[in-house]
């Protein structure tokens, strides 16, 4: 019944344990990640999808006020999109091994969210409604203030992996540049977010 | 015949995990203690989900409310959907046998990220003992497993709070154990080992794990809205502000629809698993069971609005969504003929696995006419929101989901214990399982066609015959649960010894000791490449190249 | 065939349903009918597979051997894709025309009110009424306009030809009935099961629902989403009367006019 044949014994087992069990691969990990974000963008994708129903069949309550200036959000969509090639850099600097010029991008790329950050409190409190005036507003800030957790999250990925790769033996390096990757897909992803976030909340 | 193990034995390891039964209780990272986590724990919540409708029936006896006071017999319902779905179907067909069997099947050591696995069991207990301890603190929800607001604003927040809470804790474990499941099956596959050589659980769940990525997420994000209506006042889906209650079941149903493939479509795998090792022969239409369960994943998706079709929707929306749902009946029908067809000419053991799958397939066969007669918008207008609802439902997540985890639990016992359980009681088990539950839930077809809306602790007089019969089968299937609680303990201690291949099966897990040693293999992971090429004799196809369509292209 | 035959007579003959009072009931009955019948026919067709299966291929004491090595065949699989597929497509189609007949299709919010629509207010979903705009011009009979309100936990029903509220609807027999539903608190559903018919009651959004009764008697209207604790208590009836009976009704209660809450 079971014929047992030693042709394949050439192959190695895919899980190979040198010494670490449990740990994943890097590529796997990367792999875990864009699905994780596959997932998060399904979220939004939700948050959108009322947004644009509501628009369709909700008229706005008498009375109510929802007015958005454009000149804040289009100077964070372009904070936004800058940070995204500054983070590209850093990582291309760090496979160089050159550990200094990726920590001043990677610096460079958390004031950027840091700043996006702060224009993002300014337009809260410059904004003529609150969280419960009306939908539109409800749904303004539930979006934005989603996207806001990803970003602060994003900026303290950030800080914590120019911490990381101080010297170039530290725990990020040119051999172990998966943290920073990982970090820049996510921030990556964030940034296109925001672009889509940009467009249908603010342009349409 | 068509395996191929190599020879080399792997130097000694140390044992990675801490051994003993503590380890079941601990924060381990093996695959098949984490399985066996979420089936013991889900078997709890059954229980406990159990006795919750032992009270639903038990309060159901008489038309008027007096077993318990109205609103907690809401608190009961809401408890019992929200347990049965949330913490024993979706954790155990997905969790307890995704993460047992899957490395096995795709020749890996273990998942592909297990601390991650891990954490997604340890977020389920938290989760349940909130939910439940919720009831005793300060009442539990009570506007039904899909919380529709503006009912689920205005009942009392804190136990709503409390649900969207743990749901939300509950489909974050459920997001996690998916991508796992993805990345174990896509990325982990033993070198050599073709997608389209993989046992058809792994199809399953993968299907399942792509729904549940794509679906859940929606749900936590509907929920965190509705947990912001509730406590900041915001007006999603409060009329009196504004918002829009339909687009809250909207989304609910975006997820809510795909999470029953969830619950289903493992179990399906499940039983394309069992029935060949006791039929002796290979699966029928490898193939199309592959193209049909990615077919439902796609439809699943979008067949959501029939929850709804009295809820003010548009015409051309009901007309969509009748045409889309009815459609799921031919990729569905195609995995159901070809079980029928494995079985054709088999040499069919009527062991308890083979009959709880067979079980499996009659109601499930019924609650799925029952669907598909649901999805005619004319014929729901009238059944909506009825007991016939709730008899198509139950048919299929119990008659379905529920016997397949029992059938598995026979199937797989011996592999996870190293002993057999007792047919005989298995047999028994069966017996008043299947007569219970067709006693307990086909007259409830009749009741939702005649007028008794579902959701209610009294009802008009004239159903309490019927009810009554209902509740006896309840008691049936209560009671059907001892033989196999009995089984189950007194095995593990009293059992035959099982071999490590009692069934003589050819899926992977089987091709290692019983129960397996910590990495799964002493050597390396085989190549399995025809998992269920039984009756060919081995000599007869060239083990480099043939595979199952092969075969089958050539004539049988 | 044999098996057909018996579905067909199954379906034809086994009545599940309780009696008929409105115009699109017999509708329903009869779209009730052959999804039973099609459904016996499966249902009966597949377990009798199985249990053939079980019995004639069962595995004898001490028999070891495997069974067919058969892994697929193309032709079966093609003819069991098709068949359901007919199927639902047949099925699909057939409860389009009975939904067209039931008057699902119209489209809403197109003054099924005449002048009782706000022209501003959208109307959601509901069962329209090609029947009565049909009748109400061949025979001139006018549907009979309710504005149902659903509250936690009872239905009440304003009468705009006497501008009074009753706590219990009548309808004249053979006459199109339209109404408009809005619901103060929570969602619920206005449910007649004689009637085969139901209708969320949204709040924030009116739905409406046309009929027409054709059988007279008292049938009781149950509402069918959960809207709280009384949510089983929260039932009503409703009259069908003679158009004589219903004449003197909407009399009697004009000159009050506020009656039976
Ligand atoms: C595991 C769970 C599960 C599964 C798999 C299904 C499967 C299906 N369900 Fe069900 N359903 C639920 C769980 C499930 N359902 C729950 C929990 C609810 C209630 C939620 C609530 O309100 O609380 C519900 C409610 C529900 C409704 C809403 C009813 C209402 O509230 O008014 C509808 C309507 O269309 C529906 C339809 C279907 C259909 C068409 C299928 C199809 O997938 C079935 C397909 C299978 C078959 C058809 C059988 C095999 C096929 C053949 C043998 C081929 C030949 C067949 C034909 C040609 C017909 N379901
Ligand atoms: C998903 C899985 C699932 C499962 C397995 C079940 C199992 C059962 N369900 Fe469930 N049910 C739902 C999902 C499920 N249900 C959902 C989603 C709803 C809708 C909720 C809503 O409307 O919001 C529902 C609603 C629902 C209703 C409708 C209530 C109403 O609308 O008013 C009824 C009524 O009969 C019912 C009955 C039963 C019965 C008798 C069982 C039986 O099969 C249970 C059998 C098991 C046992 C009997 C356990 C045996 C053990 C013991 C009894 C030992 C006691 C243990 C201790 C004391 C620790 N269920
Ligand atoms: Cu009103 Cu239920
Ligand atoms: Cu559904």
């Amino acid at each position: 019944m079971t014929s047992l044949t030693p042709q394949n014994a050439q192959l190695d087992h895919v899980d190979d344990h040198d010494e670490d069990h449990g740990s994943e691969h890097p590529d796997h990990r990367m792999f875990g990640l864009a699905t994780f974000l596959v997932a998060d963008a399904m979220t939004f994708a939700g948050f959108f999808a009322a947004y644009l129903t509501f628009k369709a069949v909700n008229p706005l309550m008498p009375g109510a006020i929802y007015e958005l200036e454009l000149p804040l959000p289009t100077l964070n969509t372009i904070l936004l999109l800058v940070s995204s090639a500054t983070f590209h850099r850093a990582g291309v600097n760090l496979r160089k091994q050159q550990n200094e010029r990726c920590r001043l991008w990677l610096m460079l790329t958390a004031m950027l969210g840091l700043a996006f950050l702060a224009s993002q409190m300014v337009e809260y409190f410059t904004l003529p409604f609150g969280l419960a005036d009306n939908l539109y507003a409800s749904t303004f800030y539930a979006l934005t203030g989603f996207h806001g957790l990803h970003v602060t999250l994003g900026t303290l990925m950030i800080l914590i992996v120019w911490w990381q790769c101080r010297t170039p033996s530290g725990r990020i390096s040119a051999n172990n540049h998966f943290p920073l990757e990982a970090a820049e897909l996510y921030w990556h992803f964030v940034d296109g977010i925001w672009v889509i976030l940009f467009v249908i909340l603010y342009l349409i | 015949m068509t395996i191929t193990a190599p020879q080399k034995t792997a130097p000694a390891l140390p044992p990675l995990q801490p051994t003993g039964w503590l380890r079941y209780l601990s924060f381990s990272v093996d695959h098949k203690v984490i399985g066996l986590q979420y089936l013991i724990c889900g078997f709890a919540f059954y229980l406990i989900g159990g006795a919750m409708a032992g009270a639903i029936r038990t309060e159901l006896l008489s038309p008027v409310s007096d077993f318990m006071a109205r609103d907690v017999y809401n608190q009961i319902l809401t408890l019992h959907g929200t347990v049965m779905i949330f913490l024993w179907i979706v954790p155990v067909v997905n969790g307890a046998f995704g993460n047992y069997l899957i490395p096995f099947y795709v020749g890996a050591r273990d998942m592909a990220y297990p601390r991650l696995n891990a954490v997604a069991f340890w977020l389920i207990p938290p989760a349940g003992l909130m939910l439940i301890s919720s009831y005793f603190i300060t009442g539990a929800a009570q506007s039904g497993w899909t919380a529709y607001p503006p009912l689920s604003i205005t009942t009392p927040a804190t136990g709503q709070i409390i649900w969207i809470l743990s749901v939300l804790l509950l489909g974050g474990s459920s997001i996690f154990g998916g991508i796992n499941f993805i990345a174990t099956i896509l990325k982990l596959r033993r070198p050599g080992l073709k997608l389209m050589q993989l046992p058809m659980y792994c199809w399953a769940m993968l299907g399942t794990s792509i729904l549940v990525v794509l679906s859940t997420p929606v749900l936590a994000g509907t929920l965190i809205m509705l947990s912001f209506d509730i406590v900041a006042h915001t007006g999603f889906f409060n009329p009196g502000m504004g918002g829009n209650v339909v687009v809250y079941q909207h989304l609910f149903w975006f997820y809510s629809h795909p999470a029953v493939y969830i619950m289903v479509l493992p179990a399906f795998g499940l039983v394309s698993e069992i029935l060949p090792v006791h039929c002796r022969k290979p699966l029928f239409g490898y193939t199309t069971m592959v193209y049909s369960i990615m077919a439902i994943v796609v439809l699943g998706l979008v067949v959501w609005a029939h929850h709804m079709f009295t809820s003010g929707t548009p015409p051309w929306m009901r007309l969509f969504f009748t045409i889309a749902t009815a459609f799921i009946a031919v990729p569905t029908g195609i995995k159901f003929f070809n079980w029928l067809a494995t079985l054709w000419g088999g040499r069919i053991s009527l062991n308890s696995a083979v009959l709880f799958s067979c079980g499996f397939i009659v109601n499930f066969v019924l609650g799925g006419i029952t669907g598909v007669a649901l999805a005619q918008v004319p014929f729901d207008v009238h059944v909506h929101d009825t007991y016939f609802v709730v008899a198509h439902f139950h048919y299929i997540v119990y008659g379905g989901s529920v016997f397949v985890i029992f059938a598995s639990i026979y199937h797989w016992y011996p592999k996870i214990i190293g002993r057999m359980l007792d047919e005989h009681l298995g047999r028994l088990h069966f017996l008043l399982t299947f007569i219970g539950f067709n006693l307990c839930f086909a007259p409830q077809h009749w009741l939702g066609l005649n007028g008794m809306p579902r959701r209610v602790a009294e009802y008009d007089p004239q159903f309490e015959l019927v009810n009554q019969i209902s509740s006896a089968g309840a008691l049936l299937m209560a009671i059907s649960t001892l033989p196999f609680l009995w089984n189950v303990i007194a095995s593990a201690f009293y059992g035959a010894i099982a071999g490590d291949n009692p069934w003589r099966a050819l899926t992977p897990e089987w091709l290692t000791s019983s129960p397996p040693p910590v990495e799964n293999w002493k050597g390396d992971p085989p190549l399995v490449t025809h998992p269920y090429g039984y009756g060919t004799p081995g000599d007869e196809i060239d083990l480099n190249s043939a595979s199952g369509s092969d075969l089958w292209r050539s004539g049988q | 065939m044999l098996l057909v035959l018996g579905g067909l007579w199954i379906g034809q003959n086994i009545n599940l349903l309780p009696v008929d009072a409105s115009a699109n009931a017999p509708i329903y009955d009869e779209l009730f009918r052959v999804l039973f019948s099609i459904g016996t026919i499966l249902f009966i067709g597949i377990v009798g597979l199985i249990l053939f299966s079980l019995v004639r291929f069962r595995r004898r004491p001490g028999e070891l051997g495997d069974g067919l090595a058969m892994e697929g065949n193309l032709p079966l699989e093609v003819f069991w894709t098709a068949v359901p597929a007919i199927v639902v497509l047949f099925v699909g189609l057939y409860s389009y025309d009975i939904y067209e007949r039931m008057g699902g299709m119209v489209p809403l919010g197109h003054g099924n009110h005449g002048s009782e629509t706000v022209a501003d207010q959208r109307v959601w979903g509901g069962i329209g009424s090609t029947q009565d705009s049909q009748t109400a011009t061949t025979t001139g009979i006018p549907p009979l306009p309710i504005e149902v309100t659903a509250m936690q936990f009872a239905f009440l029903f304003h009468y705009p030809d006497g501008d009074f509220i009753s706590g219990e609807m009548h309808v004249p027999v053979d006459r199109p009935v339209s109404l408009r539903m809005e619901a103060k608190d929570v969602i619920h559903a206005f449910w007649i099961p004689e009637f085969r018919l139901k209708q969320d009651v949204i709040p924030g959004q009116p739905t409406v629902l046309d009929f027409t009764p054709t059988r007279t008697g008292t049938y009781s209207i149950v509402c069918a989403e959960l809207c709280g604790p009384y949510h089983g208590g929260m039932r009503s009836s409703v009259v069908v009367d003679s158009t004589d009976d219903f004449d003197t009704w909407l009399q009697s209660n004009r000159k009050l006019p506020v009656a039976e809450a």
